[in-house]
């Protein structure tokens, strides 16, 4: 029967042999030294890479979400005007497609968050990993310079293990926030696809935008409309004194009316 | 004693807590291996806000190795349990 060792130790034994492991291989304990620091040098150009990565895609979110923020705004503006125009019904078809950028917004503002709290994590992930690093690159050369091959064994194997259990760490720190890119980033296709292919972007903008092309059309009508009223308001004002100075009331007399006016006008003109 | 707490870095613990902290942790062990979803999350985080409470950072060059390793916070329990075995490590 084994003893029940709990978490903490049993993970910490799994890191002791794999430097264990990383060690036994070595022959010179002094060449560890060099070709771990080579290790660490590679790992912290990767981790740097994962920060980048990780920024690339939260940008990539971030350009989403201000689309999608206008579309939204832009709906909003579309029930609005539908409203205005009288058609409840335009309103609520712009109001339920609002909805549905909304869901997605909501899902991208959840994913910008994930990615910015992975990418704050390898930051800091980063600057641990150089300070160790730092601090081997010191060691190393004290070792080195201090010690004959059999007496560095001990404190080789100390900076050793230190140093990658911490880089064990890293590691994991990159593959987490590998894997969560890796979903974002999918899901962002997903959604540019759908972009891409209208089905969003035809809800909203472009000539697919149907809500727009209605309240476009009722806006002519509109147009018309008012034409319509200021022509008439207009014929009505001339009408009056058509009536006072001539009998004339048909349609007619819009044409005649100047004319009649003019021709009233006539004899003071000479005096 | 230094613990680690993936993801965050190494604290120094004083070795008086480690009778409470293995209490702690023998909580989250027995919630993984009965598969204990309800329970492995309190019991996670009442062993990491133990190791904080009592816990202050190492120094950022110290190369001391670990005496106890801590999963990160937001670990799942499959998480855990691949630490548990040498997958997902990477190569150190």
């Amino acid at each position: 029967m084994v003893a029940p060792m709990g978490v903490m130790k049993r993970v910490t034994m799994v890191f002791r042999a794999k430097a264990n492991k990383a060690l036994d291989r070595m022959e010179d304990p002094r060449e560890t030294l060099d070709y771990s620091y080579q290790t660490q040098l590679e790992l912290l150009q990767k981790v740097r890479r994962g920060v980048a990565d990780v920024a690339t895609s939260r940008k990539r979110v971030e350009l989403q979400i201000n689309t999608l923020q206008q579309n939204g705004a832009k709906l909003d503006r579309q029930a609005r005007d539908s409203l205005g125009a009288g058609r409840e019904d335009l309103a609520r078809e712009a109001l339920t497609r609002k909805a549905g950028v909304q869901t997605q917004l909501d899902d991208l503002q959840t994913q910008y968050a994930s990615l910015q709290g992975e990418e704050e994590k390898l930051t800091q992930a980063s600057q641990r990993l150089q300070a160790k690093v730092d601090a081997f690159r010191t060691r190393k050369e004290t070792i080195k310079a201090t010690y004959t091959a059999a007496e560095a064994q001990t404190r080789i194997n100390e900076a050793f293990t230190g140093i990658s259990e911490e880089m064990g760490d890293v590691g994991l720190a990159i593959q987490r926030a590998e894997d969560k890119t890796a979903q974002m980033r999918a899901r962002a296709g997903a959604i540019d696809e759908l972009m891409a292919s209208g089905a969003l972007d035809d809800m909203v903008s472009g000539p697919h935008d149907d809500i727009q092309a209605e309240l476009d059309r009722l806006g002519a009508t509109h147009g018309v409309d008012r034409e319509l009223e200021a022509m008439k308001a207009e014929i009505s004002q001339n009408a009056p004194r058509q009536i006072e100075g001539t009998s004339a009331g048909s349609s007619d007399g819009a044409t005649t009316a100047p004319a009649s006016t003019a021709s009233t006008a006539e004899p003071s003109e000479p005096e | 004693m230094i613990v680690r707490i993936l993801g965050e870095g190494q604290l120094e613990v004083p070795d008086s807590a480690a009778g409470e902290l293995n209490e702690l942790d023998g909580a989250l062990e027995t919630a993984v291996e009965r598969d204990d979803e309800e329970a492995f999350r309190p019991a996670l985080t009442a062993l990491l806000a133990k190791v904080r409470e009592v816990g202050s950072p190492t120094e950022a060059g110290d190369l001391r190795p670990s005496e106890l390793i801590i999963p990160q916070p937001d670990a799942t329990m499959a998480e855990v349990r691949k630490l548990l075995t040498d997958e997902g490590l990477i190569p150190g």
